[in-house]
């Protein structure tokens, strides 16, 4: 599968797209098959993202996952600061990056 | 300290007006991120793996504790209640919103600090060594000419695109303790004669093609030391690469010409440049200077110290360096605890480092190279009290340039141009040597981690360095040795094929067990190196 | 201020190379990679001279219009190419009194970027005052 990623314009967060919208979870992550590079161009325009980018994932039973460690990083959190990441009631969360 | 007067306060206030509108101009569309980029950057703002990442100028690593208060003050209202303390002497926070930045530089500009050209292809913070003012072999206090270098380098018309990053040091002591020589330009005071002069060491730099800078003048009368920096940054902006990112540092270009030629071109450049009324006069000089004076230590303070806490005298012996003024000390705060991460510090923490820099050290402190903190003018009576307050908030790991003493860059964790993590690495071998006595049997050992070839955690430098690479979207690391970043400046050599990150540790011991077995008497790791050479360790890994 | 954005109606621009082949032309184009101090030589003779940024990252042009102007030359100093309102500050200071961007600049942005700053920190090619001068009286 394909994800499209991001960051918030004024924030900065992660975000995934959703096949509507823009989340912070990669849970709700959409597969944008090939309309990757539009969805991409029309939602910079519109400010809604910055710095996008198309990934490589696969769908898990635990939801998509980006291909590459970096994207996996993004998607967590950093995995020495387990406190900060999206899950930090999970002390094992950071196994999802390895 | 330096004070700014009332032009100082009025260039940062136009920068921050200016920054907040482009920034206005950026949310409403006007600009494109192409454009704004370079804006955000030439501000210290990244867009970095989680967020943007805020870079803070520090100038020469040198804080009051107002100033110290207001990082803390900082990472609680507008990050997540820490930074991260770099190699550059600056400060990161790691979460910071775009539409904070105008806010967070405003709250910087009232305490005389700010984020200006702490990126971008500019001169950045200009860096020193961290002991200036205290240390007793220094020949002069460096950081005057550092802030008259700051204020020329700042806003530079002529210098602010660069073909790439210019990073710059000035010490005046023969011990280097800021990585001079691998700086595009490294500047050393130096005597002659009775008189001071400055060395300059154009061409040095770590990144994917490390090298060392050569000496190209010995003795730059201190009054010419603007031009002749001009000089040497004119020469660099025409002819430096702009071809090919990965060649544009000045060390490139020197390492094409050869230093005899660039030094050519820069001398030629000076005659002409001399002439303009470039350099300040020496009333301007005098007048940082003033500001630099020593603070009023007390001579007659009792030289002795209490030794009777065992734990307090192993931090004595480790953390506390000698002070040009008897009975005071420079004390050495280490922000690499076992199982932290190297550099990072909590808002508590960075506010209890204020409290006792106002209480015990004239209201100074510095930030180092090494990650580290530094209150540099303390009495020796007051070092009992400070080693209290320091341990109770987890400040008083006495490993100071010992091997758990550990540069490492953010890497996969927070930075975008990682390749893989280091504080994980930084983590592993800090625990698997955590026994004290072993560390201090190793003695002094510089281990420096960098999670890509941009070489941010100074592996190449390190006694013992080690490169993250992704293999294959794996983690994978290189070993390195050999390298030092100080008066015995040298580069290290790649040990062979990498590891994972627990088998890294695994080879780091074994060159470690291998070092005690060949060491001759009074020989650190590094000289034994210099000595046997990289075959024993290679085979010592390898088999 | 601004002296004047560029406006069309004038003497065209030779290339450098031309412009050392003895023409007689008053008005040349430096690219960003050609030597400024080639033109010493003709500076009084010369009406205007466009300096070319290719890409706003490309800095050589500042330090071609620094070396023009210390070296006399009193004519138009033009910036030309990716010509952005957040670096024609730099670019006056620079010695540059005309800019002809690719694309149109506000020019309430124009105005407000070259009134932004108090003072400067060094001496450049503008004739401003550095601070330290200030600062001594």
């Amino acid at each position: 599968m394909k994800l499209l990623t991001g960051n918030d314009l004024k924030t900065g967060f992660v975000t995934w797209w959703t096949g509507a919208d823009w989340s912070l979870h990669i849970e709700d992550a959409a597969d944008v098959g090939e309309q990757g590079e539009a969805i991409l161009a029309a939602e910079e325009g519109a400010r809604r993202v910055n710095a996008p980018y198309i990934i490589a994932g696969e769908m898990t039973p635990d939801g998509p996952r980006p291909a590459h460690i970096k994207d996996r990083i993004r998607a967590l959190g950093p995995t020495v600061r387990p406190d900060l990441t999206l899950k930090p009631a999970d002390p094992n969360a950071g196994d999802w990056v390895i | 300290m330096y004070k700014y007067d009332e032009y100082d306060h009025a260039m940062v206030a136009a920068r921050v007006a200016e920054f907040s509108d482009q920034v206005r101009r950026r949310l409403a569309g006007e600009i494109t991120e192409d454009q704004f980029k370079p804006l955000r950057l030439m501000n210290g703002l990244y867009l970095q793996l989680h967020a943007y990442m805020l870079r803070v100028a520090v100038p020469y690593g040198t804080l009051d504790s107002r100033q110290m208060r207001m990082l803390a003050h900082i990472a609680r209202k507008y990050d997540r209640d820490y930074g991260h303390f770099t190699t550059r002497q600056n400060i990161q926070y790691n979460w910071i919103k775009l539409e904070d930045a105008p806010a967070i530089l405003e709250d910087l500009a009232s305490v005389e600090m700010h984020a200006i050209q702490t990126s971008g292809n500019c001169i950045r913070n200009i860096s020193s060594d961290q002991w200036a003012g205290a240390a007793a072999d220094e020949i002069t206090d460096p950081r005057p000419w550092a802030e008259l270098l700051r204020q020329w380098s700042s806003f530079h018309p002529e210098f602010s695109y660069l073909p790439r990053k210019f990073k710059i040091a000035v010490i005046a002591a023969d011990e280097d303790r800021a990585a001079m020589r691998l700086h595009d330009i490294g500047i050393q005071i130096v005597e002659k004669d009775g008189q001071h002069g400055a060395a300059f060491y154009v061409g040095g730099g770590m990144g994917r093609t490390p090298m060392i800078a050569p000496l190209i003048k010995d003795f730059v009368p201190l009054e010419d030391m603007l031009s002749y920096a001009e000089a040497c940054l004119r020469v660099y902006n025409r002819y430096g690469r702009r071809d090919n990112i990965y060649k544009a540092r000045i060390k490139i270009l020197i390492h094409e010409l050869g230093a005899d030629e660039y030094r050519r071109q820069v001398e030629e450049e000076w005659a002409h440049v001399k002439s303009l009324g470039i350099d300040p006069p020496k009333a301007e000089f005098d007048r940082i200077a003033a500001q630099f004076a020593p603070p009023a230590l007390d001579a007659s303070a009792p030289d002795e110290i209490d030794r009777s806490d065992p734990d307090f005298a192993v931090w004595v012996d480790q953390n506390v360096a000698k002070h040009k003024m008897p009975g005071h000390a420079i004390v050495n705060i280490s922000l690499k605890p076992v199982g932290g991460i190297p550099g990072d510090a909590s808002s508590a923490q960075i506010d209890l480092m204020a409290d006792l820099a106002e209480k015990y050290s004239h209201d100074e402190l510095r930030v180092t190279h090494a990650q580290n903190i530094v209150l540099p003018h303390v009495r020796k009576a007051d070092l009992y009290a400070i080693w209290q307050a320091l341990d109770a908030a987890g400040l008083a790991t006495p490993n100071l340039d010992l091997i758990s003493d550990i540069i490492a860059c953010p890497g996969l964790d927070y930075c975008s141009l990682a390749n893989a993590r280091s504080i994980p690495v930084a983590q592993k071998i800090a625990a698997r040597f955590s026994d004290l006595g072993r560390q201090k049997e190793l003695g002094e050992l510089k281990l420096k981690i960098s999670g890509c070839i941009n070489a941010c955690g100074h592996h190449h430098a390190g006694h013992i360095g080690i490169l993250g690479v992704d293999r294959k979207g794996t983690e994978n690391y290189q070993l390195l040795l050999g390298g030092s970043g100080a008066e015995d400046v040298s580069l290290g050599t790649i040990t062979g094929p990498g590891f994972d990150e627990d088998g890294i540790v695994d080879a780091i011991e074994r060159v470690t067990d291998k070092y005690l077995a060949e060491r001759a008497e009074g020989e650190r790791f590094v000289d034994t190196y210099r000595r046997v050479g990289m075959a024993p360790f290679k085979e010592a890994i390898y088999g | 201020m601004v002296e004047h954005l560029h406006s069309d109606g004038e003497e065209p621009c030779v290339t450098l190379d031309a412009f050392l082949n003895q023409s007689n032309a008053t008005a040349v184009r430096l690219e960003s990679d050609e030597d400024a101090r080639a033109l010493i030589p003709y500076l009084d003779r010369l009406k205007l001279i466009e300096v070319a940024f290719p890409k706003f990252r490309d800095g050589r042009g500042y330090s071609s219009a620094r070396i023009l102007r210390e070296a006399g030359y009193a004519g138009e100093l033009r910036a030309q190419g990716d010509v952005l309102v957040d670096q024609i500050a730099y670019m006056k200071r620079c010695g540059f009194d005309s800019f002809a961007p690719e694309k149109p600049l506000d020019p309430a942005d124009v105005e407000a970027a070259l009134t932004r700053w108090p003072e400067h920190y060094q001496t450049a090619a503008d004739g401003a005052v550095p601070i330290w001068k200030l600062r001594h009286g």
